[in-house]
């Protein structure tokens, strides 16, 4: 199963963080900033695969991730996920997202992290690989877009 | 023009816009207080985008617990928009251990059943993270249900909440078995992946269950066939593979059913084949695929050939361009090489060149590989690798590294004189301030000149070295080793290597120190040339370097006051000098045996010496005769010559 998936910038910065078990916030954020010192001095020649930190422990638990431009996408996984499905799936994600956004680039994830959200969640679900097929996923994108916008446009506020 | 439905960027950007760490986080206590505010009004209509700015800023790391009731208002809301944003903030801020989320049951119940299949993947979703055990047993039946009768869409959505349900409440396991057996015929494959992974679930919880699935191997081979043997399909292709994802998935299922179980094994052979040399190994998904069987069939009771074959897919893998195929190939191999150890070695070549691969984890993974590798029959060309690999290794991987090759050397070393050569190889390679297994060294006939020779910037292995031969210059000279060509070492020889390392300009003050030290050990153990030693000694009387100095005038006084104790040590067999340093300040090498301890010296009695190198500062040493077990060593910041005593120590 999936732990969690962080997507954060060059920086460190978080752009996404989605924790299939539950931690405190407090150690959700050290999660995320131990798994950045990690990946961010990686080469980037050398493979995707990270033993797990301390935080998000256990031994049978890995960070796989992909670099893309400005942005790192880590999965945290155990051992009942093929380790190089889990990268293709990212990069099943990540051209999702291209698709969704159009280009997609950091600052769509930044202003639109709620829509990110929406578009894992019909990808990931409750840490397992839900669909893989990327024209499912956005069809189904968006259908719901769709319908969250007639719905504000029936009951359209007064301020 | 912000649209509703998304975060308002105003507030982002204002946050984007902070230049400090404080400045961002007065940006965002403003926001929270107004977005406090927004939840304690009435609906306004701009209730879900007031939580998901809230969210956004959970993101970041600030407190968002006030906003859990607001969740739950949400979720309970009828419009879908503020549903959505509702769940997912119960998804991020809520979990089973907090009131609220019971609160949130009977929203999940009622939308389970709503017309509208986004709203029951939104309840699917949510208890599919966060379902308490109470509600998992509440709402299995309606899981259940719906895993028999809706749509894809959703039977795929029930099928993984099924499985959070099994984990949660393990005896439900038996109430999906059924549901989940019949999915198994379905066509769609999200359905179907959710299946396999729900039966995966079951299966690994209750091994009746797993007995029970075992019927379930020729349908699944029958999936597999449909799926390598197809035609070209637009809807599941990615890069020529019909949906690899599947492939893989069902391939897992497969090794769990056929652990341990010859007939499920056999069942699935010729499928295991047929994918095996079918699949394109040139597109990455391929190679998923390919691994995915490589091991299914190495963990099932597969027949020999079958494994040979998954073998050398695994040595092709350490062909391959892309480091990830490198590096879990390596993985791999590394786990069987112990049970198929003949199959692993017949890819020992592309192994060992591995090791000269950039990657640091390939580097590591081809060195354990390696070294489980190495044998009697080809301890010689593995060491020739081992040690080049040795001279570049990163940093992390030298001890290790210089550890495995002792082992290995000490293991299958085909006479004594390469087991020396190499490890004095090692020594000079490595040039760390760990004196590896000196004993080994000082018990085997060696060559003085060629380790004061082997390499002089090496000081920590000439220091070694002047040391062995100051300790063991009696059997050095004896000439005691049984070599292929044994080397007869003559004092003058012996004392010609130590006056060498005297003179170089490139030996360091503590070596310089260390050969000292030796020759006068010597002046004990040999018989021809004491004068000559007594000579050399008187000489570095008058050195400049004051700690060579200060030793060399409280050795001539040995000569001259105590010459008849000089001899009674040397009776008692007991080393004469322990020369403990001050604090040391970068530089620090400690003699130890094997074990850990300070090395034994030769003879019947219990003597333990250590020799501590330091790069020695100007200041003084004390000595100060004792008659107790122990002398004892003041350092003094001083500049004349202290008082010079020798002593002796005997534990």
């Amino acid at each position: 199963m999936i732990k969690a998936i962080l997507i954060f910038n060059n920086h460190g910065k978080p752009r996404l963080i989605r924790f299939y078990q539950y931690f405190a916030e407090d150690l959700q954020q050290q999660i995320i900033r131990e798994t950045f010192h990690l990946v961010s001095k990686r080469d980037d020649n050398v493979c995707n695969f990270l033993e797990g930190g301390s935080l998000i422990g256990g031994s049978d638990y890995k960070l796989i991730y992909r670099h893309y431009a400005t942005l790192y996408f880590v999965f945290c996984v155990d051992s009942s996920e093929s380790e190089l499905g889990i990268l293709d799936l990212i990069q099943v994600f990540v051209e999702t997202l291209d698709k969704c956004f159009e280009n997609v680039c950091e600052l769509d994830l930044i202003f639109h992290m709620d829509k990110v959200h929406y578009i894992l969640q019909e990808v990931v679900m409750g840490g397992m690989v839900l669909e893989t097929n990327m024209n499912e996923i956005v069809a189904q994108v968006e259908v719901q877009t769709r319908m969250e916008k007639s719905e504000v446009k029936l009951s359209r506020p007064s301020g | 023009m912000t649209s509703h439905t998304h975060i308002p960027t105003q507030m982002i950007r204002a946050i984007r816009s902070a230049r400090t760490q404080c400045e961002e986080r007065g940006v965002i206590q403003r926001e929270c207080a107004a977005i406090r505010a927004q939840f304690r009004q009435a609906d306004n209509g701009g209730r879900s985008h007031n939580l998901a700015k809230l969210l956004y800023v959970h993101m970041l790391g600030y407190p968002a617990h006030f906003g859990q009731m607001e969740c739950v208002r949400m979720i309970a809301s009828p419009r879908y928009s503020e549903k959505r944003v509702g769940y997912l903030g119960a998804m991020m801020l809520l979990d089973e251990k907090q009131d609220a989320s019971l609160l949130i049951t009977n929203s999940i119940k009622n939308d389970l059943a709503h017309s509208n299949q986004y709203v029951q993947s939104l309840a699917l979703c949510t208890l599919a993270c966060m379902g308490s055990a109470e509600m998992c047993r509440d709402l299995a039946p309606e899981i259940d249900r719906l895993l028999r009768a809706s749509n894809s869409y959703i039977k795929k959505k029930a099928a993984l909440c099924a499985v959070h349900i099994v984990r949660k409440v393990h005896e439900l396991g038996e109430l999906f078995a059924p549901a989940a057996r019949s999915l198994l015929s379905e066509k769609n494959h999200g359905v179907l992946h959710g299946a396999v992974v729900l039966i995966i679930e079951l299966c690994e919880r209750n091994p009746e269950t797993l007995e029970r699935f075992r019927k379930t191997v020729p349908d699944l081979v029958q999936i597999m066939k449909g799926l390598v043997l197809s035609g070209y399909s637009p809807e599941h292709d990615v890069a020529g593979i019909s949906d690899p994802f599947l492939q893989v998935r069902i391939l897992r299922l497969l090794r769990i059913l056929g652990r341990n179980n010859e007939g499920a094994s056999d069942a699935m052979n010729d499928l295991l084949a047929q994918v095996a040399t079918n699949t394109d190994s040139t597109k990455t998904v391929g190679n998923a695929v390919l691994y995915e069987t490589v091991l299914t069939v190495l963990d099932i009771k597969s027949e020999s050939g079958l494994r040979v074959l998954a073998v050398n897919i695994l040595g092709r893998f350490l062909l391959n361009n892309d480091r990830n195929i490198r590096y879990i190939a390596m993985t791999s191999l590394q786990k069987i090489v112990g049970t198929d150890h003949n199959a692993v070695q017949r890819h020992r070549g592309t192994i060992v060149d591995c090791l000269k691969d950039q990657d640091a984890s390939v580097k590591r993974r081809a060195l354990e590989l390696s070294l489980a590798l190495v044998s009697a029959s080809n301890i010689r060309s593995m060491m020739k690798e081992l040690l080049l690999f040795l001279s570049s290794c990163p940093p992390e991987l030298r001890a290790h590294a210089a550890s495995g090759i002792f082992n290995a050397a000490e293991r299958y070393a085909p006479s004594q004189r390469w087991h020396i050569d190499t490890m004095l190889h090692v020594l000079i390679t490595v040039n760390t301030d760990r004196a590896t297994r000196p004993a080994a060294l000082s018990h085997m006939g060696f060559s003085p000149s060629r380790l004061t020779s082997g390499c002089p910037s090496a000081q920590s292995l000439v220091q070694v070295a002047c040391w062995c031969i100051g300790e063991y210059g009696d059997l050095l000279l004896r000439g005691d080793c049984q070599e292929t060509e044994p080397v007869q070492v003559t004092e003058d020889d012996a004392l010609d290597a130590l006056e060498t390392v005297l003179q170089s300009h490139m030996s360091s003050p503590a070596t310089r120190g260390f050969a000292l030290t030796a020759t006068m050990k010597l002046s004990t153990r040999i018989t021809d040339n004491v004068d000559r030693i007594r000579s050399i000694v008187s000489i570095y009387g008058s050195c400049i370097d004051v700690e060579l100095q200060q030793r060399a005038v409280e050795y001539n006084a040995l000569f001259k006051k105590y010459d008849h104790m000089r001899y009674a040590m040397k009776k008692s067999t007991c080393p004469l000098y322990l020369i403990s340093p001050p604090p040391p300040q970068s530089v620090q090498l400690h003699m130890k045996a094997p074990s850990g301890d300070s090395l034994p010296a030769r003879g019947t009695a219990k003597v333990t010496q250590m020799v501590v190198l330091n790069n020695p500062n100007k200041v003084g040493l004390t000595h100060t005769h004792t008659h107790t077990q122990k002398g004892e060593h003041y350092l003094n910041p001083t500049n004349h010559l202290p008082m010079s005593r020798c002593y002796h120590n005997r534990l």
